[in-house]
């Protein structure tokens, strides 16, 4: 292919590249988008065709391409040429000093913005979809942040955790009817148990095979789940899962119901508000506990762990207890995170334990920049608040017909988002670090300095 | 014993498309270090190509002849197949190379989303199925009540797949290609230097990939008929799976360890349980890399500081 950035004002290349891609982008999409499979009446698989798509397509990749080399290309490189600053501004700095309590307070208050705003009706959307959904990706991200993040080992069976949380709180409290209190530190109690069950067998893998087995694992735990009907109910989930209550006061339009205890006219809004204030404690736990280990010296150890595994040995750290504590921690906040996921929907199949979750999750802490945790925050919040947003595009139908469903196309996008944004920042959102441990003074350290970990 | 040999036969067919699968693992990890996680998506995407050029061959050309069309839609399978993988190198994994570990792992994984999804709004979410293509089968024996029988699909899986392997490790044996193949496994650095393309070279190595995974795919179409978005994922672990049992690296190590794990997963559904036959193939890969990790063929991997 004809490099044109080392001919940017060149037409003829452009153009001549341009061409190239139209051609090589025709054939990449000929079969998928040229021809669609339906089945007719007689339930055979015919073809029909879509010539007009195919050739809008092409046009505008060709368009983009030509627009890209001889407009986007030369002002990058014109801005390249300018000096970089090297002070960050003074505003920038203030901002970065007060985004974080800004963010917590935020996140308290923003239940009441949204009643304030959107009322009682529109508000359970709101608190929902968006405050609760991404909270329990927050706390999942900060949890696979200890493993990943800070003990450099790669998980992609995570959801796994996640699942044995959720089962547990659905299984004991359906069958004993224990409180969702007592649940709550079993739950983590059993899925750290796992962690360090499944953690054992893998201590001596590294990088991209502990990834796979782990992704093994978390796979077997769900085809498990799926396959032992009498236990789980298999694919048909486990339903009217008891809801937790505000100490001991149920949610309920009874007389003895949170509403009328208090005086209010009962609506589900109320019980949604508590829930997005425990997910939002218990994801500030989370993040409590993680900031406060990494000052101890397990926390210390699994960042040297990251950095090298052979160091660490000579030193005499060891190396097993260490990967497994991670392990450990990171499960247990997976199964709170778990049985607070059971406790909110009242109803989990296997459905929601995929390896897309796992995959989701890891990406949020990748993208978030490993081990920092306001990364991990706002890549939760961009990753699931973006393709939550992506749920209720309607004006997209008025612009494409009615047939258009935005919905459809929301994994498509996240998926070839996660690509363009590795291409973009492969170390992440936030790619600093404040160490742990200073001598004299305390300096940022930028991750491309940061080892990678070998698992 | 009739069972046996029946499973036997089976197991081998369904191992030779894992082990042309493997091969896309195991040559792309060996030269990049990658685990390609979007493999098993393209070779899903391989399937639905060679569907619609079926479709296209018996629905507008009309072609009658079963053995010509077949050869057309392989041909054609893997040309479009190794065109996809060649722009995924070139749009997802070439920005990445010599960045941290993680980073291109993470974009093989968006793209493995992007694929099947890109399928399922292209050709929608409806399992595929076409009438067989291939009929006829050898009644090997016959006692009564149990016959062992090997359908033509099978020897056509068999014969197909031992011609690409002859002809595919004479090109990594043999050729300059594969030298220069071996040559960036080993060092890139010192490759480049002494002349090698290491570029082209990835590339090439997507590209024979691809065309493998796509010659899967056929056999695939033809042998089960039906095909939806989401066959990519099972078939890519199991896949990988054999390229880490055979030894991450090793070619003939992949086709044996495709071979084995496709004997195990029949096995286990024929004498066990075939709602486990995943947990099985997903356990030989944690039993593998946790007791064996080079593999069955692979060269231990010393640690060096």
């Amino acid at each position: 292919m004809v490099d044109v950035r080392t001919t940017p004002n060149n037409v003829t290349a452009a153009l001549r590249d341009a061409g190239l891609t139209a051609l090589i982008s025709f054939a990449l999409f000929l079969p998928l988008i040229g021809f669609e499979t339906v089945s007719n009446i007689r339930n055979e698989l015919v073809l029909t065709t879509r010539w007009v798509l195919l050739f809008s397509l092409v046009a505008i990749i060709a368009g983009g391409r030509l627009s890209y080399a001889l407009v986007i290309d030369p002002w990058l490189k014109r801005r390249a040429m300018k000096p970089a600053k090297t002070e960050a501004s003074p505003a920038l700095a203030a901002i970065g000093k007060w985004f974080v309590p800004f963010a917590v307070g935020f996140t308290v208050v923003y239940p009441f913005i949204v009643l304030a705003t959107a009322g009682t009706g529109g508000a359970l959307k709101w608190v929902d979809n968006f405050g609760i959904q991404i909270l329990i990706y927050v706390m999942l991200g900060w949890g696979l942040n200890i493993v990943v993040g800070l003990a450099g080992l790669l998980d992609l069976g995570y959801v796994a955790f996640y699942a044995v949380g959720a089962y547990s709180y659905a299984l004991l409290a359906k069958e004993f009817g224990f409180s969702f209190w007592i649940l709550l530190p079993l739950a983590g109690c059993l899925a750290s148990f796992w962690g360090v069950l499944l953690g054992f067998p893998v201590l001596r893998l590294r990088g991209d095979y502990l990834a796979i087995v782990t992704l093994a694992f978390g796979e077997i735990i769900r085809i498990v789940i799926v396959n032992f009907v009498a236990l789980t109910n298999g694919y048909a989930g486990i339903g009217t899962i008891p809801r937790p209550s505000f100490f001991g006061i149920p949610f309920n339009a009874d007389d003895n119901g949170f509403a009328a205890v208090f005086g209010l006219p009962f609506t589900p809004i109320y019980r949604t508000i508590f829930l997005y204030y425990l997910i939002l404690a218990l994801a500030m736990l989370t993040c409590y506990v993680t900031v406060r280990l990494r000052r101890l010296p397990v926390g210390r150890a699994w960042e040297a762990l990251r950095e090298d595994e052979i160091a660490c040995r000579s030193l005499g750290i060891n190396t097993t207890n260490t990967k497994l504590t991670a392990f450990a921690m990171g499960a247990m906040f997976a199964g709170f995170a778990g049985s607070f996921f059971a406790a909110r929907q009242g109803f989990i199949s296997p459905e929601s334990f995929t390896f897309l979750e796992s995959a989701t999750i890891l990406s949020i802490v990748v993208l978030g920049g490993m081990g920092s945790q306001i990364g991990v925050a706002i890549a939760a919040v961009a990753m699931i608040g973006g393709t939550e947003i992506m749920r209720d595009l309607d004006f997209l139908k008025q612009v494409f017909g009615s047939g258009f469903d935005p919905t459809q196309y929301r994994m498509l996008i996240f998926g070839f988002g996660m690509v363009l944004i590795m291409i973009w920042r492969p170390r992440g959102l936030i790619s600093t670090r404040a160490p742990s441990v200073f001598l004299k003074e305390r300096k940022t350290i930028s991750a491309d300095l940061v080892g990678e970990g070998h698992g | 014993m009739d069972i046996f040999i029946q499973q036997l036969i089976n197991g081998i067919t369904l191992g030779s498309i894992y082990g042309l699968i493997a091969i896309g693992y195991t040559m792309v990890f060996g030269i990049i270090g990658m685990v390609n996680f979007a493999h098993g998506d393209v070779f899903m995407v391989s399937v639905f190509i060679a569907l619609i050029a079926l479709l296209i061959l018996t629905s507008f050309l009309g072609v009658s002849s079963i053995a010509l069309a077949l050869l057309i839609v392989l041909l054609v399978a893997m040309a479009f197949t190794s065109l996809v993988n060649w722009v995924i190198e070139r749009v997802a994994y070439r920005p990445l190379r010599g960045s941290f570990r993680l980073a291109p792992l993470i974009s093989a994984i968006g793209m493995s989303i992007f694929l099947s999804n890109f399928v399922q709004v292209t050709q929608g979410p409806r399992n595929k199925s076409i009438p067989p293509i291939v009929r006829g089968e050898y009644i090997l024996m016959d006692h009564g009540n149990y016959a062992v029988t090997l359908s033509l699909k099978q020897l056509i899986i068999w014969g197909v797949t031992a011609v690409l392997l002859a002809c595919f490790w004479y090109l990594v044996a043999k050729t300059s290609l594969g030298r220069a193949q071996r040559a960036c496994e080993q060092d890139q650095k010192m490759a480049a230097l002494v002349g090698v393309d290491v570029d082209r070279t990835i590339s090439t190595t997507f590209i024979i990939a691809a065309a493998l995974a796509a010659v899967a795919g056929t056999l695939y179409l033809m042998y089960y008929g039906v095909v939806s978005f989401a066959d990519g994922f099972i078939p890519g672990v199991k896949a990988f799976t054999a390229a880490v049992l055979g030894g991450i690296g090793s070619l003939p190590g992949a086709v044996i360890g495709g071979i084995l794990i496709g004997l195990i997963e029949t096995m286990w559904s024929a004498y066990f349980s075939i709602d486990y036959k995943d947990v099985a193939a997903f356990s030989v890969l944690a039993i593998t890399l946790i007791f064996l990790p080079q593999g069955l063929f692979g060269r231990p991997d010393v640690e060096k500081v």
